[in-house]
């Protein structure tokens, strides 16, 4: 690092040179008086002191000075001073045992200046103590900073958490510990390095930008994936010290999201989301290597980039959501509908899932196994954001889970629970029991249960008979939250509304006083709603209305009165006379309904309470409440006809005995769909900052060939084995950690977890990459057959050869992916090839676009997509130049009409089990001796059909499993190696296919 | 992320502070108090709380709450989790997360948290990883470091293999190689008055105590996996393995640590090891109540039944509680009302009983609600839901290790309800209406 890229460093370090030279005369030297002053410890000291400083000021100048601060062990001369530690250390000890003799601050200044490890050392635990207690120990700085470069490591670990907590007060002294970090940057071992990318970068130092900046460059490109992982941490800390720098810091993470070690992905993404979560063209590339690799990231690393995934899925790819299918109650709609509505409906929406967005959807669902917590929750809200309604379901018993974790999980799961289960009710029905309360729970536990239970209306009965336990709970709080739970069900549920009423009314001439009011509220809430046929109530609630003194329930059951006093016209005047009796000591808030009850009555019964009303306003008109005062003022105006009052109270009936519409009873959780599920924001139901927005999905998927990456071809043999190769094979690969190389086999005991890890994942890719349609990524097995489809005498110099890169077709899922390669051996130019005229006329193809122009010798290659209708039925078309027409045809191999399959030993067994008897064909087969060991049945199977291989044991009965394109039935192929022959069944519906396939595995198994 | 840590005592000291961002006063705090002074109990503090500036999450863990502070969006359960695992780190290293603790370890666990956390991001949160990086303290080590001012942090450092496996160091040697696994069982049920069953679980653990040398690959597989229902595992257990053949195939962590959790499908019957008859009534009239308690085995699986503990919750006018037990003792905490009642092991042919009387708070209202009885047992050598498991293989090493397999089965939340669940609410509207004229 040369001096010229950091003047404003160069400055300002010599000037604390120069500072530091006077602080040090004026702390390490006049200790005189003291046990130190004695000749013999004053020179060593004096020498150590100046080299610290050499030491730590040398390298900004330039690299060269090192030697000379490295040369010098402070070792060499502690040997001789041991008399003088002995005086020291009894000194020192003195002092602690009579701690109030001096401040503390200086004890430890001097026991950081001494000249044994032992001493700073317990000199620094007392430091970190004063830290962690929360005292400031600032003043120690300079004493503390000149250890930065000792020997001991957990002396230098503890001027580390120093320097972190106090570099930002004191930076020109920080300064100080800069090249020490810059040499550590460069230790062979990586915890050196990475503790010291750590540390530099978290001393929040505006001056040493450059110098973090260049550091993370360097360590991005680590040989260590804990090292650039520490980078990964390092850009954030630079961004939020110097948000400039953001230019350059993307591309740093650029780069490391490109990384493939498990340990790097988390942390780079949590970077990502902190300086550009807008800059999702990063992601493209790195999506299905993401994906690949979550299952073996760490913990932390999983929730931040499921959470990432789930963003960026929603930008990318189409909603899996059928129109007007949101909830399930719309889904039963549709399903009462005519038959063929139903299927014009689903007609008009086709839907195909990304293959990508299938890849996130399966590459997560393990993780629901996960002991985190939070990677449950973040798999959850995934599914619950991204995933088909049908699919959604299997998150739930692994929330259900969750809930006998801690209680603040349960917190926080009940909470993202009862959102999704507004939405969608019915999700949680048969784990209803987890959810049954506990006394024990924590109140807002409880409560949320309780929400919970609410929401889930199939459950009334069992919900009914439990609460009337609750309310007697001890706990009042969630005594009150189960009556509101119990009028929300009310309202909802018409069925039931009654028994809840008389529960409710019950309840009343509970001795409870909270539970009495709480019940008085919903009850009012719900006469409110269907006011009919319930005056009873309303009498009975008049009668209570004496031993009831919560304020609120009284006004509430007052309101009652006069909303509905024509239905109880003997009852409510003789309320009116008892509150006139009472009214000076009632609260403010019955006091309001009174006036409002007197009012009423007023306007309806003014003969019979004239004159309490009158008396009741004049209460009012000399309250002390100026609300209550307002509101008497008005109301005499209103009713009470005078010549100032004017047309107003001709409409007074109508204005105080409107109609009302009913209140509406919901659920504190209804509006929390906003915010995505697991969020901190959803928690609180407000933005917190840094909140994302979850977009909407797009209309129209973006292009997908974004996330294309180009492969290295890999070699075939490596695709097609299953268990048989040795990882010294592959070993020149890839490095130890990318996660893509090959292994040994299962049997081979003395291999470490790597590889067997990686192993698994080889086993995976092919099949992945190959069902779930990874369009370039798809591997092709064995040598490519190529056919011609025009000869160049024919075509007039046009040729054309076709084969099938057994791609699953980008175009339509039913279409076998077909590549045409259009060569021009003519000496001019052909313009304008197209395709004309098909047979059969229904033939589905998916053309090439035109080919305006083609010149002599060049070839173009061209793909397109035939839809055979799983036949062997040869698809005829013209080929069309400008002038020229030529028929052609391509006639598919029955192999070829297939798509692997993924599926397990068992789910494969399980499908032979149904495709037996009529969908069976067998056949023995003379086995060529070169064809005997597994791996080369497979190349032969493969190279014929394009089935998947289905993972089995170390046996000699060989599985693949394909589908076929367009209609996706399936075909089992297995083939069970007797010595010199073999028997080959194929299980399948399409028992044409079967015997052709059978036909051409046999020829392709004796020969070769 | 996480921006800094407090950690709080029950009287509301904030003892540590550790800030892995800049600086936050700790003024902060002041509304965590605000809203512990609102909740009656600790356990009532919602661990979610919104500030002007920042957001607070806490966790509530042996009388201490981990506070932290984050700025930004997080995902909740993400901090949540990660406050355990830090909890669970204390625990492992002192044997207790207490206050005391901590504060003699103050240096340790400041160590600790730097390098579990870097910028508010989990950085080693494994027990593997940190106990190479800082090694826990033992009596032993203690009595030499004091006598010769060395220290806990590791001389070396770790050289390599953080990247593959981060749950295990290389070059683990052991002269004996032992794998041993308890599998705990625990019954969550609620049973009405009457003993029929409302409700009622199993969920299991399967803890592992494993000390071997070098780099094992074990295979455990079980008799009748198809028992379990739903499983979350250690990260060291292979997922797919386990959904194509129900075996767990892991290379396990050196030491103790938790294999898997499940939970046993609900299909099957719960076995219900004992059964209650109580009677707790308080009288209408005087200050007092009578309780008699008898407990008796019911489906035990021909083991015994220990370590068997009532415990009852009294609501709040109970003063005093004048029994006699026929077996064990009782105690009554005042302060909490709780009655609990050590029984001990289960004898079938004299059956344990608890009888006398409660005296009341003079003037009190009757206590409308018959406490709930919550039973603590214990039961070695089986597993209640039949779970077994069936061998243990082990790969990539050439020793044979020594291998055990226990079983426990425990009382998780297991309550006997008191009050009947019917009556009042299934009077129909009717015969209410009835009961008002009359009165009227």
């Amino acid at each position: 690092m040369s001096v010229q890229n950091f003047p404003p460093i160069y400055s300002t370090v010599v000037e604390i040179f120069q500072w530091l030279k006077s602080v040090y005369k004026n702390i390490s030297f006049p200790e005189k008086g003291s046990c130190l002053s004695s000749g013999r410890s004053l020179a060593p000291r004096g020498r150590r002191s100046c080299s610290s400083i050499g030491c730590i000021v040398s390298v900004p100048f330039g690299s060269h000075n090192n030697v000379w601060s490295t040369g010098r062990d402070p070792a060499i001369w502690e040997a001789d001073t041991d008399a003088v530690y002995a005086a020291l250390s009894h000194h020192l000890w003195s002092t602690f045992t009579a701690p109030e003799a001096k401040s503390s601050n200086e004890d430890l200044k001097e026991m950081l200046e001494s000249n044994k490890e032992s001493l700073k050392l317990e000199a620094m635990k007392r430091v970190v103590g004063l830290i962690a207690k929360g005292k400031n120990a600032s003043e120690l700085f300079p004493a503390v900073v000149k250890n930065v470069a000792s020997k001991n490591i957990e002396l230098k670990k503890l001027v580390y958490v120093y320097l972190v907590r106090y570099a930002e007060e004191q930076q020109d002294l920080a300064l100080l510990s800069i090249s020490t970090f810059q040499r550590a940057l460069k230790e062979p071992n990586q915890f050196i390095r990475a503790s010291a990318l750590r540390v530099l970068s978290s001393i929040r130092v505006s001056i040493i930008v450059p110098i973090m900046m260049l550091a993370i460059k360097e360590a991005s490109a680590d040989m260590s994936p804990y090292v650039r992982k520490t980078a990964a941490h390092a850009i954030q800390k630079l961004y939020s010290l110097d948000p400039d720098q953001k230019e350059q810091l993307i591309e740093v993470i650029e780069k490391l999201l490109k990384d493939k070690s498990t340990l790097v992905a988390g942390s780079v993404v949590v970077a990502f989301d902190e300086v550009c979560p807008d800059r999702i063209d990063l992601i493209h590339k790195n999506y299905r290597k993401l994906c690949n690799l979550l299952v073996d990231v760490e913990e932390w690393g999983q929730v931040v980039i499921i959470s990432m995934l789930t963003r960026y899925a929603r930008t990318q790819f189409t909603s899996p959501w059928k129109e007007g299918a949101m909830f399930d109650e719309d889904n039963e709609k549709a399903f009462y509908e005519s038959e063929e509505e139903k299927k014009d409906q689903t007609e008009a929406t086709p839907y195909t899932m990304d293959p990508d967005h299938r890849l996130l959807l399966r590459n997560t669902k393990p993780l629901l196994q996960s002991r985190n917590t939070a990677v449950v929750m973040s798999v959850a809200q995934l599914y619950w954001h991204l995933a088909p309604k049908h699919e959604v379901n299997i998150v739930t018993k692994s929330l259900v889970r969750l809930l006998r974790s801690h209680r603040e999980v349960q917190y926080i799961v009940l909470q993202n629970i009862a959102t999704m289960s507004i939405q969608r009710k019915g999700m949680f029905e048969p784990f209803m029991k987890s959810f049954y309360v506990r006394s024990t729970d924590a109140t807002h536990i409880k409560t949320l249960k309780f929400l919970f239970l609410r929401d889930s209306d199939a459950v009334f009965p069992f919900l009914f008979s439990s609460s009337q336990t609750y309310v007697k709970s001890q706990d009042k709080a969630f005594a009150a939250a189960t009556i509101q739970a119990i009028g929300r069900c009310a309202t909802d549920i018409s069925e039931v509304t009654d028994t809840c009423l008389s529960g409710l009314v019950l309840l009343l001439s509970n001795r409870d006083e909270t539970v009495v009011a709480e019940s008085v509220v919903v009850i009012k809430k719900l006469l409110q709603t269907q006011p009919t046929q319930h005056s009873d109530i309303i009498k009975h609630m008049a009668k209570l209305f004496d031993n009831i003194s919560v304020s609120m329930a009284r006004a509430s059951i007052l309101w009652l009165m006069g909303e509905y006093c024509e239905r109880v016209p003997k009852i409510a005047p003789d309320v009116l006379r008892k509150m006139a009796k009472t009214f000076t000591a009632e609260e403010d808030i019955v006091k309001l309904q009174t006036v409002n009850l007197a009012a009423k009555l007023y306007l309806t019964n003014s003969k019979q309470t004239k004159l309490l009303t009158q008396y009741i306003l004049n209460l009012g008109k000399y309250d002390q409440s100026y609300d209550i005062r307002d509101r008497t003022r008005f109301v005499r105006q209103l009713i009470v006809p005078n010549e100032k009052s004017g047309a107003l109270n001709k409409y007074a009936r109508r204005i105080l005995l409107a109609p009302k519409p009913a209140p509406m009873l919901e659920s504190a959780f209804k509006d929390r769909d906003r915010f995505q599920l697991g969020t901190l924001s959803h928690s609180i139901n407000s933005k917190a900052t840094g909140y994302q927005e979850l977009s909407d999905w797009p209309a129209v998927a973006p292009d997908q060939s974004v996330r294309n990456v180009e492969v290295v071809e890999p070699k075939p043999r490596n695709l097609n084995s299953e268990s048989e190769e040795q990882s010294s094979d592959e070993s020149d690969e890839t490095s130890s950690d990318s996660g893509k190389s090959s292994s040994g086999s299962e049997k081979s005991s003395s291999e470490s977890e790597p590889e067997q890890k990686k192993k698994t994942k080889t086993k995976k890719a092919p099949q992945k990459k190959s069902k779930a349609a990874a369009a370039v990524t798809a591997p092709s097995f064995g040598p490519v057959k190529t056919h011609e489809l025009l000869h160049h005498m024919t075509g007039k110099g046009l040729s054309a050869k076709y084969h099938f890169p057994r791609q699953p077709c980008l175009y339509q899922p039913s279409m076998v992916a077909v590549q045409v390669i259009l060569a021009n051996s003519s000496d001019h130019s052909l313009e304008k090839i197209h395709i004309g005229d098909r047979s059969p006329a229904g033939l589905n193809i998916h053309c090439f676009n035109t080919i305006e122009r083609l010149e002599p010798e060049a070839s173009v290659t061209v793909s397109m997509g035939i839809d055979f209708s799983d036949s062997t039925q040869a698809a005829n078309f013209q080929l069309c130049t400008k002038e020229d027409q030529f028929s052609v045809s391509i006639q598919p191999v029955v192999g070829e009409l297939l798509m692997p399959s993924t599926m397990s030993e068992q789910d494969f067994s399980k499908e032979q089990g149904k495709l037996l008897g009529m969908n069976e064909t067998s056949a023995t087969v003379a086995m060529a001796t070169a064809n005997t060991s597994s791996q080369a049945v497979s190349k032969q199977v493969l190279s014929v059909a394009n089935v998947g291989v289905v993972s089995s044991g170390p046996n000699d009965l060989h599985r693949f499993a394909g589908r076929t394109v367009s209609s996706g039935a399936l075909v089992l192929v297995s083939l069970e190696l007797k010595e010199s022959s073999a028997l080959l069944t194929i299980n399948t519906e399409k028992s044409v296919m079967a015997s052709m396939l059978l036909r051409d595995l046999k020829q392709a198994l004796a020969l070769a | 992320m996480i921006h800094s840590l407090f950690l709080i005592n029950h009287s509301g000291d904030i003892f540590l502070e550790k800030h892995w961002k800049s600086v936050i006063s700790h003024s902060v705090c002041d509304y965590f108090f605000e809203a512990k002074e609102k909740a009656v109990d600790p356990e009532d503090v919602p661990p979610v709380l919104q500030t002007p500036h920042h957001y607070l999450i806490t966790v509530h863990r042996g009388k201490l709450f981990f506070l932290s502070v984050v700025q930004t969006e997080v995902p909740p359960l993400f901090v949540i989790e990660f406050l355990h695992r830090v909890a669970d780190t204390f625990q492992d290293y002192f044997g207790e997360c207490s206050e005391s603790v901590i504060k003699d370890n103050v240096v340790t666990v400041y160590e600790l948290l730097e390098e579990m956390l870097d910028n508010g991001f989990p950085l080693a949160t494994e027990s593997n990883v940190l106990k190479e990086l800082i090694r826990p303290p033992t009596i032993l080590r203690s009595v030499v470091n004091t006598l010769t001012g060395s220290s806990n942090v590791g001389d070396t450092l770790p050289t390599g293999q953080l990247s593959t496996i981060p749950w295990r160091r290389a070059d683990v040697k052991y002269t004996n190689n032992e794998a041993y696994f308890d599998v705990i069982e625990e019954i969550d049920a609620i049973l009405d008055k009457s003993g029929t069953t409302v409700f009622a679980e199993i969920q299991g653990v399967i803890e592992a105590s494993v000390r071997l040398t070098g780099m094992p690959d074990l295979t455990l597989s079980f008799m009748n996996p198809r028992l379990l229902d739903d499983v979350s595992f250690h990260p060291c257990v292979r997922f797919k393995r386990w959904e194509s053949e129900r075996t767990l195939s892991f290379i396990p962590p050196d030491g103790n640590f938790t294999l898997m959790n499940y939970h046993v499908s609900s299909q099957n019957p719960v076995a219900i090891p004992v059964y209650v008859k109580q009677s707790i009534s308080f009288f209408e009239s005087g200050p007092c109540g009578r309780l008699d308690i008898t407990i008796g085995p019911k489906q035990t699986m021909g083991k015994t039944v220990e370590a068997l503990m009532v415990k009852i919750h009294m609501p709040k006018a109970v003063l005093s509680a004048n029994l006699t037990a026929t077996q064990g003792n009782y105690t009554y905490d005042l302060p909490n009302k709780v009655l609990v009642w050590d029984i001990g092991k289960l004898n079938p042919q004299k059956l344990p009983n608890l009888k006398g009387i409660l005296s009341l708070q003079a003037g009190a209202p009757k206590p409308e609600d018959n406490p709930s009885l919550n039973i603590d047992l214990r039961i070695q050598q089986v597993a209640i839901s039949g779970l077994k498991v069936s061998r243990l293989e082990m790969f990539g090493e050439k020793y044979k290790p020594f291998k055990g397999v226990k079983y426990v089965t425990k009382a998780g939340k297991f309550q006997f309800k008191c009050a009947a669940l019917y009556e009042p609410f299934l009077l129909s509207f009717w015969t209410i209406l009835f009961f008002y004229f009359t009165t009227f």
